[in-house]
């Protein structure tokens, strides 16, 4: 009774949008205010009926109801609670639930805390979103509905979740990531808003802003807790593959990385306004991009629930009416939104525009990586990958220059700054960073007796510039206060915000550049009881048992760590066999701290020596600062969040009534 | 011409100069990474070429993983129904690798017709065969041998 219900309330959702994405935009042409404001009523109902049909099938989880036949294949009655919750979102059917939940919440919170906006920009903004719903919610109830039942041959138990993603990282990296996702449908509605209603303003770009940085930094923090899940979980001791299922996260991360610093720059000075609506509209189709290639099963990983023909055209289809009709109404009405100011070679515009280059050439070459092996294997040039080498040629230098003009952006000037002032700003930072980065590795190498790395230098160099300049600037703009507390108290969160993200990148760049030059990762063969001095650590292979977990057993190795005679860990990997699967799955142990991991994981059984001791096979790595990458990610999720929380983004309401209905005027005019 | 439309213009012109110094380190950094797949009868008839990154997959043959008793060194058979070979591995294999099941490889040939691979992925769950296999197969018309050899 239950999984009809949430089938009765995903259809009540569908007439909902449906009837969101028609009306407002009806009420915004015969200027009808009850039509315009029927919107938020229509998005807070759609929101209501989608959270009651994902709650049905979480009871139907919680109740382990195997006569439903997405439950029957992504639980089981052996799991525990709280992977029965997120097995909700464990397989296709449900994480698209999850999806038109999180769309639904998005446009909730636009109708919630839209109330200083013109009723007829919201109007549109809703009924855009209420288009992007009726997609979604149609494709779930057309093609993969969660609530089919398997009936009269129900199975007596389920078939289990997959045992990968019987993790909390799995609990939290769906969620979080599709927050990011979703997120960018909200910048997309107000940039087609902005389209059909001629108005881009600053005003515009300040509504816009929070709901981006919002997605943004939810985008940032997903792919973070993602690759730090793959990194613990499948157990290679890798972070990032250049997976195609990544890269399609990447790249909507990119473009709205980019178009968070183009926002910026709309509000601020009035330029790149088609550009930035540009930006939107790519950011979303990327996100749509990503979920095709993940679901319709073109591309083979974890990731690909399901391999079904009728899904990834359906997908395919949304992705084309999306990109073709919003590029559509670009050509257009862009000349509308045209920008007429102009700005000097050297300014913060420029610093801006060069960031919007590179990031969307890098996004370029991902895209290009990711999708020409299907695009070589529909035109017949036989089945290839790209390997990694590929991305990591252009991404690792772009993003050192784009990491160089990065720090010199924030202290220039809009519209003409001055060399000889630019210079005075940056010659200290300059020598600073020089000093650090020549000394890094010798200091570095000489602790820990490995060779200097003229790698590590230049990765130090552009960290340490970032650090250094901003820092400089900061102290510099508080110097002109009274005292340096009163200075810093008088920058804005949106600044703090700033600094807090760019940091959160130099601290990136060093966790992943360092943990790649001076990680030391071995993959041995090692018998029971066996000592072995690897670097700076040695290693001592206790033993391995079986053990029983809830819905496995396992055999654990225990494996110390000693330093200089010391016993510093003790680490426990496990090597699993799942009851239900059949599946074995590597747990790895990880001994973490600020400066570094020791990650151990045991390989296969390699039978018994002639001793009577057992051969393993046994990963061992060595990873320093490995930790700062995720660190890095996290401060700057961060930041999106400080920076929303400014002040400014609130109390505009009178202003942005006024300028509103200026521009209304304007586009009056226009048309 | 008025500023506005100038510098309308260097913008265009630097970003079209910037995109196609990009487009062509894209496509040369493009073909010195692509790793083509060829099944084992290609390989085997010499079609493929030496020491450079290819991809391999077919069948773990039954009855031939042979490991070093002192390291990590591992070599295994592979057949796509038509041909065999032997593949070169050292380290830790995935957990889903068996013997009878689909295996990618990626790997080198060297001058002595050894396949080294750098990286062996299985399958990821019980009823997948990799599509590069699964394509090759039906081009040679192999599946009923490969289900023979492999699907016990």
């Amino acid at each position: 009774m239950i999984p009809e219900l949430g089938h009765i309330a995903l259809i009540i959702a569908f007439i909902l949008f449906g009837l969101l994405s028609v009306v407002p935009i009806y009420g915004t042409y015969s200027k009808s205010t009850l039509l315009m404001a029927s919107s938020r009523s229509l998005a807070t109902g759609g929101f209501v009926f989608i959270f009651l049909s994902f709650l049905c099938l979480t009871w139907a989880f919680v109740q382990d109801d195997f006569t439903v036949k997405y439950v029957a294949n992504h639980s089981n009655s052996l799991l525990p609670e709280y992977y029965k919750v997120s097995a909700v979102w464990g397989g296709h059917e449900g994480s698209l639930l999850l999806w038109a939940l999180i769309l639904a919440g998005w446009a909730f919170a636009v109708s919630l805390f839209s109330r200083q906006l013109p009723l007829d920009m919201v109007a549109l903004v809703l009924a855009v979103m209420g288009m992007v719903g009726v997609g979604f919610v149609s494709f779930m109830l057309f093609t993969s509905n969660p609530f089919d039942r398997l009936l009269p041959l129900s199975p007596t138990d389920g078939a289990d979740l997959n045992p990968l993603l019987q993790d909390v990282g799995l609990i939290f990296h769906p969620p979080l990531l599709y927050m990011g996702y979703v997120g960018l449908s909200v910048a997309f509605a107000f940039a087609i808003a902005a389209l059909i209603s001629g108005r881009l303003d600053s005003a515009w770009a300040r509504w816009s802003r929070p709901w981006t940085t919002v997605a943004w930094a939810f985008l940032t923090a997903g792919i973070a807790l993602g690759s730090w899940w793959a990194y613990y979980e499948l157990g290679w001791g890798g972070w990032w593959f250049w997976d195609p299922v990544e890269n399609a996260s990447l790249m909507p991360w990119l473009v709205s990385t980019a178009l968070i610093h183009s926002l910026a720059v709309t509000e601020k000075r009035g330029v790149f306004k088609s550009w930035t609506i540009l930006l939107a509209i790519f950011a979303f189709s990327l996100s749509l991009l990503g979920t095709f290639l993940v679901r319709s099963g073109v591309l083979n990983s974890v990731h690909a629930f399901a391999s079904d023909p009728e899904r990834g055209f359906f997908i395919l289809l949304f992705l084309l009416a999306v990109v073709g009709g919003s590029l559509t109404l670009y050509a257009f009405r862009a000349p509308v939104v045209k920008s007429v100011t102009i700005f000097q070679w050297l300014s913060r515009e420029t610093f801006l525009l060069v960031n919007n280059i590179f990031l969307v050439v890098m996004m370029f070459t991902v895209l290009l990586g990711t999708l020409y092996p299907l695009f070589a294997d529909a035109l017949g040039l036989g089945k290839l990958s790209v390997g990694p080498p590929y991305f990591n040629f252009f991404f690792v230098p772009f993003m050192g220059i784009l990491c160089l003009f990065m720090a010199v952006g924030p202290l220039s000037l809009w519209k003409k700054t001055n060399l000889s002032r630019l210079w005075q700003a940056l010659k200290h930072p300059l020598t600073l960073s020089l000093v650090t980065a020549i000394g890094f590795p010798a200091i570095y190498g000489g602790l820990n007796d490995e060779s200097y790395s003229f790698a590590a230098a230049i990765t130090v160099f552009v960290a340490s510039w970032i650090i250094y300049v901003t820092a400089f600037d900061m102290a510099t703009k508080a110097g002109k206060s009274n005292s340096l507390w009163q200075g810093l108290s008088k920058f804005s969160r949106s600044y703090y915000g700033m600094v807090c993200a760019h940091f959160g990148i130099a601290v990136m760049v060093l966790g992943t550049c360092l943990n790649t030059i001076y990680s030391d990762q071995r993959d041995l063969r090692m018998v029971t009881g066996e000592r072995l001095q690897l670097g700076r650590y040695e290693y001592h292979f206790v033993d391995v048992r079986t053990v029983q977990g809830p819905n496995y057993s396992a055999e654990r190795g225990r494996i110390e760590i000693f330093s200089n005679g010391k016993k510093i860990s003790d680490l426990e990997p496990e090597k699993r066999r799942y009851f239900s699967t059949n599946d074995i799955l590597t747990e790895a142990a990880i001994d973490s701290n600020f400066w570094g991991d020791r990650y151990v994981a045991l390989g296969e059984f390699l039978g018994k020596t002639a001793a009577g001791t057992d051969a393993w096979a046994i990963r061992i790595h060595d990873k320093p600062f490995v930790n700062w990458i995720w660190m890095g990610a996290f401060m700057m999720a961060l930041g999106g969040f400080i920076a929303v929380s400014d002040k400014r983004y609130r109390l505009k309401k009178k202003v942005d009534k006024k300028l509103a209905t200026r521009v209304n005027a304007n586009a009056v005019v226009v048309e | 011409m008025n500023p506005v439309r100038r510098q309308r213009l260097f913008l265009v012109l630097f970003v079209v100069a910037f995109s196609s110094i990009a487009v062509l380190l894209m496509t040369y950094a493009l073909r010195e990474n692509i790793n083509l797949f060829y099944p084992p009868s290609k390989i085997v008839s010499g079609d493929a070429p030496i020491d450079r990154t290819i991809r391999a997959g077919g069948c773990v043959i039954i009855g031939t993983v042979v490991r070093s008793t002192e390291s990590l060194d591992m070599s295994f058979g592979i057949t796509d129904g038509v041909a065999n070979m032997r593949v070169n591995f050292t380290g830790i294999l995935p957990n889903l690798f068996a013997e009878g099941e689909a295996v990618v490889v990626n790997g080198k040939l060297d001058n002595t017709g050894q396949f080294n691979a750098t990286e062996v992925l299985a399958k990821h769950d019980e009823n997948y065969m990799p599509p590069e296999v699964a394509e090759a197969m039906k081009q040679t018309g192999s599946e009923l041998k490969y289900q023979a050899t492999c699907e016990v």
